[in-house]
């Protein structure tokens, strides 16, 4: 009974899965065919699994894959950014960028090797062994050569051999050489700024580099085919400077030729508007080129030193890298704290007889004779040295240093070039009568040169202590102002009157002084010279140096000449204020500054 | 139904068109994917582009004319053989120790004469156990195979095979797929489902022990096999590779030929890892008519199986479905990561000119069988 249903169901099952035809064989194995069924069916489950699986691969974690995949297979090419330029004044272009390029083989693309090494060698003047040796080895990409003219990276292209890849890059370019080479600084392999300024605003200067993004194969080599995603670059900004091109060749010039003329070490010269601290030039000379900053000049060569030493030496900003003993121009200084003080007056009267003892020093006078006896007024005329001991003991070492402060002696000057040089100086409480009397008159004590021109510019505008500076703002590409640059000033470092009346004493110097080769016709300008004897002081090597402003009742311009160890006639006076003249002599109606009727100066006898 | 009807009925519908269809179509499918996927590589070896593709065109070509004469040969022929074959098998895997053998990527399993006239032993040993297993249930009675003693008997003649594949040509996965294929055939003959239930149950432990007792290399391909992203073993690398290629082809795919994972990513993507690209070329969709196309295929092995003249052409049929069966679902289990790494090709599309030809083969006795269905 069950025996028969059983059959029967069977029966139907076999129904099931026999489709087309039976024979005998089939009726007894019907077993198999159910069995046969299980296996199909059962595979086929599988299967449905497996598309199940593919189904949460590829569409449920299809995007972590996809972004696992493109990480993998993205190469990132970066496209360099133009670096900012630097403006002069005039908005003279004085840093900008060439295009240069890197010229490159790709081993695998190159499918005529022969006439690449033919070409390569023929454009880029190179030996065939170095050309032939990179074509021909196998790596995903080759460089050839870097910083290339476009022109011939132009040429190379046109040949359109393939396999051959020329990148457009960019290098720093100066214009003017040599110009300002010790502010302005260079650039490394990496457009980055190496010295001057172009390390200082050198978050400014640089661009955003942009970028190309490639698909590449396991072996990193480039898929032309595939479509390249690109950002592009940003340039830097623009910098724009208070330094004027013109007025930095002319004082470079002017360096040159005294450096040439006296065999100077060298020749400094700055140029400043007192009144805010714009720096309008600031020459170092000898200046290197700044397209070719690694190839020594002849004057740094020297047996048996490191190269890149020499290097540095040669870099070096000696106007505010180094520091020196000013001398006389010091004196400026002493003047304006004395008489700010009280313990004299232009009127006050002085005898020199040549030296002055103190406690149990004989300091002696330029003038070993003496200059006798003589007003405040004509002992800074004559740069009487006593008169200045006398001036700086009676001020005391407190007062002394509290001058020294508020003038910015004590101080950097905060300009915005790196590696500024400190004040080398006693400390207060060590200084004794003696290192007061010596300090007085500009001696035993060492500042940077633009340090004193920033106290001078502090005595002759009223008593502002201003930042000298080189950057005036920041534009974009199209040249809208993105940022103007303030610089701290602090008023009062002494009394206009004072200040006034220094005018009118270094004005005195220049028309009747010491300084007299620093006047020029028709202009008021007042100044004082230097000669300091450099240590050790047997060695007999100075330093010629002279300070000049004019207008001298309204300063516009204040600039000081330093020569380094000249040869021959070494005093200030006849070194250093015929520099300073001859380039007022250029740049005063340059600057609008007009020519004046000067009074002829019967009143001061 | 007249006679004349009867006869026409035969040749028209018997002979199974739709599984010739398949086959052709899987074969040109393949041969497509198979150029897309290797011409990078083998230009990368400094190889023609067409390298691969030639002589995978040269072997199916061969294999077309052994399945044309397989299919038009009585099947039934190659009952007497089968015990020879049997022989031969085990004679050729040992072959390949002798100087015949022919290693190739750190294994010995290939066996000719020079690099261009070579033959993978283990495809041969798969046919071989179908044919003799097929010829050696249709000769024992019911009663015979439904004793354990009976089933066990034929178990362990094609472990014999199995383990000298294993053994002898380190090839772990053939022997899975020889042991598969007779584990099948055999619960399709034997009356009992209950011996092959115990011995599923059985089979499962003892490769689970074997993987967790086992040494670290196979510790190894289980660690890959569930953290590919973690795991810093080589093997780790081909299953994220093709992981990735398999996740950014997407529901439509990257288009014919365009994908990047073949570029030297997925290592030696035209050989177990095709699918990988498949699916990165054309997407889900067409990785799922793939995987439809091979179910169609094992659908019409069924058919033919259930339908055969006799025991042998259906055990036959049943060995060939299942040797298809189990190297699709495990090819496609693992390249997505569905199972620990084995190396099991996907037929008809994996570059192997040996699987080629044996595939051909077997599937030309399935359609002699198809043939020879007599109608009722």
């Amino acid at each position: 009974m069950g025996r028969s249903k059983k059959l029967k169901i069977k029966e139907r099952k076999k129904q099931l899965y026999v489709t087309e035809s039976m024979g005998p064989f089939d009726m007894a194995k019907t077993f198999q065919r159910k069995k046969t069924a299980i296996c199909c069916i059962g595979a086929i489950c599988l299967l449905v699994a497996l598309c199940g699986r593919l189904f949460f691969l590829m569409v449920v974690r299809g995007e972590h894959y996809t972004e696992m995949a493109t990480a993998l297979q993205q190469r990132e090419r970066s496209i360099k950014a133009a670096r900012g330029l630097i403006l002069d004044a005039k908005g003279t272009v004085i840093a900008s960028n060439r295009t240069v390029c890197t010229v490159s083989v790709i081993h695998s693309q190159i499918t005529d090797a022969e006439s690449v090494i033919d070409m390569l060698v023929k454009e880029l003047k190179l030996s065939e062994d170095t050309v032939r040796k990179k074509v021909e080895k196998v790596s995903s990409r080759e460089k050839i050569l870097s910083n290339v003219s476009k022109e011939i990276g132009d040429r190379i292209r046109a040949y359109n051999l393939d396999g051959v890849k020329v990148d457009e890059d960019y290098k720093r370019y100066y214009p003017c050489n040599n110009l300002a080479s010790k502010v302005l600084g260079f650039t490394g392999a990496d457009n980055q700024g190496i010295i001057g300024l172009e390390v200082q605003y050198d978050s400014v200067l640089m661009g955003t580099d942009g970028m190309i993004l490639t698909m590449a194969d396991a072996g990193g080599l480039e898929l032309e085919e595939m479509a390249e995603q690109r950002i592009e670059p940003i340039a830097g900004n623009t910098l724009c400077l208070t330094l004027d091109a013109n007025i930095q060749s002319y004082a470079q010039q002017i360096a040159y030729k005294a450096l040439e003329a006296k065999q100077a070490n060298y020749v400094s010269i700055i140029v400043m508007n007192p009144q805010n601290g714009e720096i309008l030039a600031m020459v170092n000379a000898p200046e290197f080129d700044l397209n070719d900053p690694y190839t020594l000049l002849a004057e740094y060569e020297e047996e048996g030193t490191e190269t890149q030493i020499l290097l540095n030496k040669m870099w070096r900003n000696q106007s505010i890298n180094d520091t020196y003993e000013p001398g006389s121009t010091f004196k400026i200084v002493t003047a304006a704290a004395g008489i700010e003080e009280g313990v004299v007056t232009p009127e006050s009267n002085f005898s020199c007889p040549g030296f002055k003892i103190v406690e149990d020093r004989r300091i002696r006078c330029h003038k070993t004779t003496g200059h006798g006896a003589e007003t405040f007024v004509q002992a800074t005329m004559n740069s009487c040295n006593p008169v200045f001991i006398e001036t700086g003991l009676r001020l005391g070492v407190d007062a002394w240093y509290d001058y020294l402060g508020k003038l910015g002696i004590l101080s950097r000057t905060g300009v915005d070039l790196p590696g500024e040089a400190g004040t080398i100086i006693h400390k207060q409480e060590n200084v004794g009568q003696v290192e007061l009397a010596t300090m007085a008159f500009g001696q035993s004590f060492q500042i940077t040169p633009l340090q004193l021109l920033r106290a001078a510019s502090a005595v002759i505008n009223g008593g502002t202590l201003v930042t000298p500076h080189f950057a005036k703002s920041v534009t974009d590409a199209d040249g809208n102002i993105i940022q103007t640059y303030t610089y701290p000033e602090s008023d009062g470092a002494i009394s206009e009157s004072t200040s006034e009346t220094m005018k009118e004493i270094l004005e005195l110097v220049v028309s009747e002084g010491t300084g007299a080769k620093g006047g020029i016709e028709g202009y008021s300008i007042g100044g004082k010279t230097a000669t300091s004897q450099k240590l050790p002081r047997s060695a007999r090597k100075y330093i010629a140096s002279y300070i000049g402003f004019a207008p001298a009742d309204d300063p516009q311009v204040i600039a000081i000449a330093i020569v380094d160890e000249p040869q021959g006639t070494y005093y200030g006076g006849s070194v250093a204020a015929p520099l300073i003249r001859e380039l007022y002599e250029n740049i005063l109606p340059y600057l609008g500054i007009e020519k004046e009727i000067i009074d002829t100066p019967d009143d001061i006898e | 139904m007249s006679k004349t009807n009867g006869k026409l009925k035969k040749k028209q519908s018997n002979f199974d068109y739709s599984l010739l269809f398949l086959i052709l179509f899987l074969l040109c499918f393949g041969l497509v994917m198979l150029y897309s996927t290797s011409s990078y590589d083998a230009m990368l070896s400094g190889l023609p582009a067409d390298y691969y593709l030639k002589k995978q065109i040269f072997a199916t070509c061969i294999g077309l004319g052994v399945m044309a004469f397989a299919a038009a040969v009585d099947y039934r022929l190659w009952q007497r053989f089968a015990l020879i074959a049997y022989f031969v098998a085990i004679v050729l895997i040992f072959l390949v120790l002798t100087p015949l053998g022919i290693e190739r990527n750190g294994a010995r399993r290939w066996i000719g004469i020079g690099e261009s006239l070579s033959f993978q032993p283990a495809e041969f040993a798969k046919l071989a156990v179908i044919v003799f297993l097929a010829m050696i249930v249709s000769k024992m009675g019911k009663e015979a195979l439904s004793t354990f003693r009976g089933v066990a008997t034929l178990l362990v003649l094609a472990s014999v095979i199995a383990g000298l594949i294993a053994v002898v040509t380190d090839n772990l996965s053939s022997a899975i797929i020889i042991l598969g294929i007779a584990f099948l055939m055999l619960f399709v003959a034997s009356p009992k489902s209950r011996y092959f239930i115990i011995m599923g149950v059985v089979g499962v432990m003892a490769i689970a022990a074997f993987i967790l007792l086992g040494d670290s290399f196979r510790m190894g391909r289980i660690e890959v096999w569930l953290h590919p992203e973690e795991s810093p073993l080589e093997g780790a690398y081909q299953v994220l590779q093709g992981l990735y290629a398999i996740g950014s082809g997407g529901l439509t795919g990257k288009g014919l030929g365009n994908s990047v994972q073949k570029l030297g990513f997925v290592p030696e993507a035209q050989n177990d890892y095709i699918f990988t690209i498949i699916c990165e070329e054309l997407g889900m969709f067409g990785g799922i008519c793939v995987i439809l196309l091979f179910a169609c295929m094992i659908w019409r092995f069924m058919v033919i199986a259930n339908n055969a003249p006799d025991l042998f052409g259906s055990m036959l049929v049943v060995g060939i479905m299942a040797h298809i069966a189990i190297q699709v679902v495990l090819n496609i289990a693992v390249v997505t990561n569905s199972i620990p790494n084995t190396g099991v090709t996907l037929p008809f599309i994996s570059y192997g000119g040996t699987s080629i030809l044996f595939l051909l083969a077997e599937m030309g006795l399935a359609l002699s069988v198809s043939l020879r269905i007599r109608s009722k």
